[in-house]
């Protein structure tokens, strides 16, 4: 099957292409089609796991061209697929998790007239990130990168009759073309560097390139990672993107798309592994995103808001991990996968509080809703406890891995990201917590016209099958190492190195945080009454209630600036350009205007001057002697 | 007779043939100015052919006339229409051509 690797991209391709041509005759089936076409994916990708696992360790990995992209002199690049341990995990997560997702939406989206759209939309995005992780080049890569981007668009603005998520969609296309400028010239930097743009060229070659040269690339592959995974700075468009459906937001703003920076930094380890500097900056992106997440996190009121900023926080300890070097590579697959499972479950099952409760999103009219929807908290609390890090769920496993792993090193480092990852698992704890709680506990705040009740099988059933997965896929994948040994084709070998406390000190001491994060959150929004209203609060919280005011930043620092640029290149463009042209042009005119008055239409005056001319000549010729 | 006396008779009579084109309005007498020049022009060849001895000015002067001939044809027929056109034959009067 790894040979047919390509068939798990043309199928959901193949299904988007119907859905969207098929026209309103497909409305009835159409949404069917679309879950044939992710599951069948999910086949091909199952089959490529099985046969890769018969095989020796070193030859997992396969590339199968298909045909030549770019036939070009000095660059040539070929469509190929690269199916290695590090691709096929994601293409099982993605197609796993989207086939879930796709069931789930089935029921979800049921009322709405644009249902069939809706999965067209969902396959585009399933073959385009199956595209991207499967890429064996940076600029095949880049299709795919560039086609999640998209499909992301077209779902954040699926309802697109209301301007804000309109808006809310162009927010998140612009942001993410910063990033994509940041791929770009990643790539022309290798290709400057390396005359390459395939994995297998740049990668042999990266250990020759000097060291200013593999910085360079790893900084600009950073803001690629920041823009996609909504990293620091080029994190606000993820809040926003919550305007899109519930599954969306499951799917590809919390499992999938927005781990996509993650996979770039894993996959691009040989350049990473030649410019230290950068990995420091790649793990200090993660270390500050996971604490502003956690803080935003703590102070949203909007259920779907607070899991965007809980997801931009985990990303930020895959990025962290990501930024160690291979004694983080693993762990930050390992908690992008496990994450994928909690949070996108977590997002199905506030998609199904939000189906009971009229579309209502703001926590404080929540409440007591355990009673009402028992599989919705009981899906949603193994998630809950899955993101603590409470033993034996998976969180644990992947988590305090990477805090343990952040505390390995030397002078400052371990101290100052250690001590980030530790802080941010207790404020995790609260804010999940403060969720979990203001959600399914306390008193019942809902306004007068709510009935909750359990939503139907077709959406619970996904959720029972991710909280399963929340709860158990950690300690399957990180029994013997099992995960890590899985990977360490791709990742390389790491030695073991001991973190600078003793990693049982770290154990418990994650714990506690754990637990008073999670206690005190239990005290305040559990048993205490929540107010109905947003009480006034500390300057902190307001500033976290605004995103830290990262659209004012954004307009100060950006947006206003770039316009007074524009307006100053549209003068001089005006001013300098055209006004030499148009200058020049005048002067012509004038010469024009002034020699006009030669031609006086008098014939006689034509006569006297041709007679003037033929004097002048004779004497010239007189004179001259000629 | 000292032939230099008939390219003086030339050059008077080729004046006196520019200062009617450059100085009558009637197209007629300016078309009779222009007439004079080439003969004037005319005499001035037939008088270096003969001052030189050869025949080249005189088969030249032939030239001319035959020309001269052709270019009246036109010359009148341009009159005939230009009053036609306008009642009047003053050369000072078309002047569509200024700028």
């Amino acid at each position: 099957m790894q040979s047919l690797i390509w068939l798990a991209i043309a199928l959901p391709l193949a299904s988007s292409a119907l859905l969207l041509l098929a026209g309103r005759k497909a409305d009835a089936w159409g949404h069917w089609v679309g879950v044939a076409a992710s599951g069948g994916a999910f086949l091909v990708g199952l089959g490529a796991l099985l046969e890769m696992l018969g095989q020796p360790e070193e030859s997992r990995a396969m590339v199968n061209t298909l045909w030549t992209f770019i036939p070009g002199g000095d660059l040539n690049v070929d469509v190929g697929l690269l199916a290695d341990p590090l691709s096929i995990t994601f293409v099982l997560l993605i197609t796993f998790v989207g086939t879930l997702i796709h069931v789930y939406s089935v029921a979800y989206m049921e009322h709405d007239p644009d249902r069939r759209r809706f999965f067209a939309y969902l396959n585009l995005f399933v073959a385009a990130m199956l595209l991207l992780v499967l890429a064996d080049s940076f600029l095949l890569l880049f299709v795919g990168w560039e086609g999640v981007g998209l499909a992301s668009y077209l779902l954040i603005g699926f309802w697109n009759s209301k301007p804000e998520y309109a808006t809310a969609a162009n927010k998140a296309f612009f942001v993410n073309r910063i990033g994509d400028i940041g791929l770009i010239i990643a790539m022309g930097l290798m290709f400057a560097t390396f005359g390459a743009l395939d994995f297998s060229t740049v990668f042999a070659q990266a250990p020759e390139a000097t060291t200013a040269q593999l910085t360079a690339i790893g900084l600009m592959l950073l803001v690629a990672a920041c823009g996609k995974s909504a990293q620091f700075p080029l994190q606000s468009w993820l809040g926003d993107a919550m305007a899109g459906p519930t599954p969306v937001s499951a799917l590809i703003h919390a499992a999938t798309m927005v781990t996509a920076g993650v996979y770039l930094i894993v996959r691009s380890a040989p350049i990473f592994s030649g410019a230290p500097d950068a990995q420091v900056v790649v793990a200090a992106v993660g270390a500050f995103t996971l604490l502003l997440g956690a803080f935003i996190g703590m102070a949203k009121d909007d259920i779907k808001k607070a899991l965007a900023a809980s997801t931009m926080s985990q990303i930020g300890y895959m990025m962290l991990a990501a930024g160690l070097g291979p004694i983080g590579y693993a762990f930050a697959i390992f908690h992008l996968v496990t994450h994928g499972f909690f949070k996108a479950g977590m997002f199905l099952g506030a998609g199904s509080v939000m189906h009971a409760m009229n579309d209502q999103v703001d926590m404080r009219r929540y409440g007591a809703l355990r009673g009402a929807m028992m599989v919705t908290w009981i899906t949603f609390g193994l998630g809950w406890l899955a993101i603590l890090g409470v033993p034996p769920f998976s969180g644990y496993f992947s988590k305090d891995k990477i805090i343990e792993a952040a505390f390995v090193g030397e002078g400052w480092q371990p101290w100052v990201f250690g001590g980030a990852a530790l802080i941010g698992a207790g404020l995790t704890a609260f804010y999940m917590s403060r969720l979990f709680f203001m959600t399914f506990h306390g008193k019942a705040r809902w306004t007068d016209d709510q009935h909750p009740h359990e939503s139907p099988l077709l959406m619970t059933v996904p959720m029972m099958i991710l909280a399963v997965g929340s709860a158990f896929l950690g300690l399957i994948l990180a029994t013997g190492d099992r995960f890590t040994h899985w990977l360490e084709p791709v990742t390389g070998h790491a030695e073991h190195h001991d973190p600078v406390l003793p990693i049982p000190v770290l154990i418990a001491l994650t714990l506690i945080l754990v637990a008073i994060g999670a206690v005190g959150a239990w005290f305040k929004y559990g048993r205490a009454d929540v107010p109905e209203e947003a009480p006034a609060a500390s300057l902190v919280t307001v500033a976290a209630r605004s995103d830290f005011f990262q659209d004012s930043v954004n307009r100060a620092v950006a947006q206003r600036p770039g316009q007074h640029l524009t307006r100053t290149l549209v003068y001089l463009d005006h001013a300098v350009v055209d006004g030499a042209v148009n200058k020049q042009a005048r002067g012509w005119a004038n010469l024009g205007e002034a020699s006009r008055r030669l031609q006086s239409g008098q014939v006689r005056s034509y006569a006297a001057t041709m007679l003037v001319g033929l004097v002048i000549v004779a004497v010239v010729i007189v004179v001259g002697g000629l | 007779m000292n032939p230099i006396n008939f390219v003086i008779l030339a050059a008077i009579l080729f004046s006196i043939g520019s200062a009617a084109v450059l100085l009558r309005r009637n197209a007629i007498v300016a078309f009779m100015g222009v007439e004079l020049m080439l003969n004037a022009a005319n005499l001035a060849l037939v008088a270096f052919s003969r001052i030189h001895g050869q025949l080249d000015g005189q088969v030249m002067a032939f030239f001319v006339m035959v020309v001269a001939a052709a270019e009246v044809v036109v010359g009148l027929a341009i009159i005939i229409a230009v009053f036609r056109a306008r009642q009047t034959i003053s050369l000072d009067e078309p002047a569509e051509l200024k700028g």
